[in-house]
């Protein structure tokens, strides 16, 4: 393993506002890593430092070896990146737009063409090519934005909400894309979208207010949900009480909840202790009490429970959502 | 130099791509004309010379020039491209003279289009020519230095308006840095020495003379110095931003 991008104790303050705070992170050959965070979190403003566009406060940026201050060409060469909001020349065509990127990008004039065309074919802009770029809509000016980021075929690709504004086809598409790619590249992409990680990413940093809340595997982020291994249960009304008192009794459980009561079904929602696993003792219980139970499922927890207690510990909303979201 | 011929490139078609450049052509050469013909009294002075042509150049620039320089910086700050281009792999100071020089080769465009005024003369009458290309050559030198101050201007703000308007006041400043409106602003507490360089910034005296024909080593440094000068400090606005 390789690592090709190492931030290490970031700052970044503009005026009072402390934007980036004591940030510091690795990305590997093959990792792909989601950078989460609300709005104004400082997640572009880091993506903007470590592709050289913003000089940091404090702290150091090395990519591929090269600092970003003192070899700032050295790293910008090694770097595909798609800026915020993707913004580019609206008066050029798309194929003008990529010859001229191409050309900066120092690709050969022999394999300019071939380059562009392989880009056009991978990120599907065939059908656009000959059109001025303000001219299209917002799904392809965000492609023609990856698409310039992947002309020089760079080992590192740091792209800032590359699926923002596409249809659900178009963001499977570049999810896909995007997994092809992982193996020989670092990359890293910002979201909000949580899916998105648990979709395409093999890491997942969570920054909030400028600081690192998380930094594990989708899974690990999963595990943090108060639901992970909660059990929900459909039984019939008659049921409904006798299983709410035996649940509750059992050594695992914290607490048992009727989240939704709707005709004969009645949901009940087994909230474990953390980190412990309930299912076979309630369904042995089940089994025991011979109760009719219409559907049994285990919570892997959600990511939006997770980022939301994450991001605001103080908040409860998190949990009346889920009750919302259940029923 | 690649990469500055890639952005020159870039933007020097990019004027043709949108009506700007066609507008901005037909005005000057309007202007030109309406000024030669009209202001300066072409015909009834019977001198067989463009002295009422070059004449007026500093004015159309002062308010002309800014006009193409505004949009240099301030545009890709506005649309967010200004960090597309500075991420690519090419140095500030490349970006900084590769949009200049493709600004410059506008103007010269524009300047070249007014050769039916060379036709003109010289059928008319038997022109010293060589004054006449010296006076290009000065006109086109002032253009650059204006166009230098406009795109170090254009570097400090997003709004294109606001580039304009204190590009024509700085500009404005230098043109007439020789006369009392400017001078006298300094001679109350400034030492005489300071005065004199002050006075000597003035572009109307530089271009005077080399319009003249009088093509002085002075004159070409003083204005490839001023560009250079305005050049740098683009630059070193570019890079200041990146740290704010």
């Amino acid at each position: 393993m390789t690592t090709l991008i190492e931030v290490s104790e970031l700052h970044k303050r503009f005026g009072i506002l402390h934007a980036v705070n004591n940030v510091s992170f690795n990305v590997q050959r093959g990792e792909v890593l989601g950078f989460l965070g609300p709005n104004g979190a400082g997640k572009s403003t880091t993506m903007k430092m470590i592709t050289g566009f913003l000089e940091p406060t404090g702290g150091t940026i090395r990519v591929a070896g090269h600092d970003v201050q003192d070899e700032p060409i050295q790293v910008k060469r090694r770097i595909g990146y798609l800026p915020e909001g993707a913004p580019s020349y609206g008066e050029m065509t798309v194929q003008s737009f990529l010859e001229f990127v191409a050309e900066v990008r120092g690709v050969p004039r022999s394999q300019r063409q071939d380059r562009i065309r392989d880009v056009i074919d991978k990120i599907h802009l065939e059908s656009v090519v000959e059109q001025t770029i303000e001219t299209l809509s917002k799904g392809y000016k965000r492609r023609v934005g990856i698409a310039q980021a992947l002309l020089h075929d760079p080992e590192i690709l740091i792209l800032d909400e590359p699926t923002d504004g596409l249809d659900p086809n178009q963001k499977h598409e570049v999810r896909l894309l995007i997994q092809e790619m992982a193996a020989d590249k670092a990359i890293i992409i910002s979201t909000h979208i949580l899916e998105e990680v648990d979709a395409v990413c093999s890491r997942a940093v969570i920054i909030a207010a400028g600081r690192i809340l998380f930094d594990g595997t989708p899974t690990e982020l999963q595990a943090r949900s108060d639901m992970h291994n909660a059990v929900t249960l459909i039984v019939d009304p008659a049921t409904a009480a006798a299983a709410e008192t035996a649940l509750n009794g059992l050594d695992d459980v914290e607490r048992v909840e009727r989240i939704a009561e709707q005709g004969d079904q009645v949901t009940l929602l087994a909230v474990p202790h953390a980190g412990r696993e309930i299912i076979t003792a309630i369904g042995e219980t089940i089994h025991r009490n011979n109760w009719a139970v219409q559907s049994l499922r285990v919570e892997s927890g959600r990511l939006d429970d997770v980022f939301r207690q994450i991001t605001m510990p103080h908040s409860t909303e998190g949990q009346r959502e889920f009750s919302n979201r259940a029923a | 130099m690649n990469n500055i011929f890639a952005i020159f490139k870039r933007e020097f078609v990019g004027y043709f791509a949108t009506p700007v450049a066609y507008v901005f052509i037909v005005i000057f050469l309007f202007l030109t004309g309406v000024f030669t013909f009209y202001l300066g009294s072409f015909f009834e002075r019977n001198q067989a010379d463009l002295q009422p042509f070059f004449n007026f150049h500093p004015w159309l620039y002062l308010f002309l020039i800014p006009a193409i320089a505004m949009r240099l910086w301030s545009e890709e700050r506005k649309s967010g491209t200004i960090e597309l281009l500075m991420t690519l792999p090419l140095s500030t100071a490349q970006a900084v003279i590769g949009k200049y020089l493709a600004a410059w080769a506008f103007s010269a465009v524009a300047l070249a289009l007014t050769f039916p005024m060379v036709l003109t003369v010289n059928y008319l009458g038997d022109p010293d020519n060589t004054v006449i290309v010296a006076g290009y050559i000065g006109s086109l030198l002032m253009a650059g230095g204006f166009l230098a101050i406009g795109s170090c201007i254009s570097a400090l703000t997003k709004s294109q308006v606001i580039a304009f308007v204190v590009s024509v006041v700085i500009c404005f400043l230098f043109l007439l840095s020789g006369f009392p409106l400017v001078l006298d602003f300094f001679k109350g507490w400034a030492p005489q020495a300071i005065v004199d360089v002050i006075a000597s910034f003035s572009f109307f005296t530089h271009f005077d003379s080399i319009k003249k024909g009088v093509i002085d080593a002075r004159d070409m440094i003083f204005f490839t110095t001023l560009i250079a000068f305005w050049l740098y400090a683009n630059v070193v606005t570019i890079e200041a931003k990146k740290a704010s």
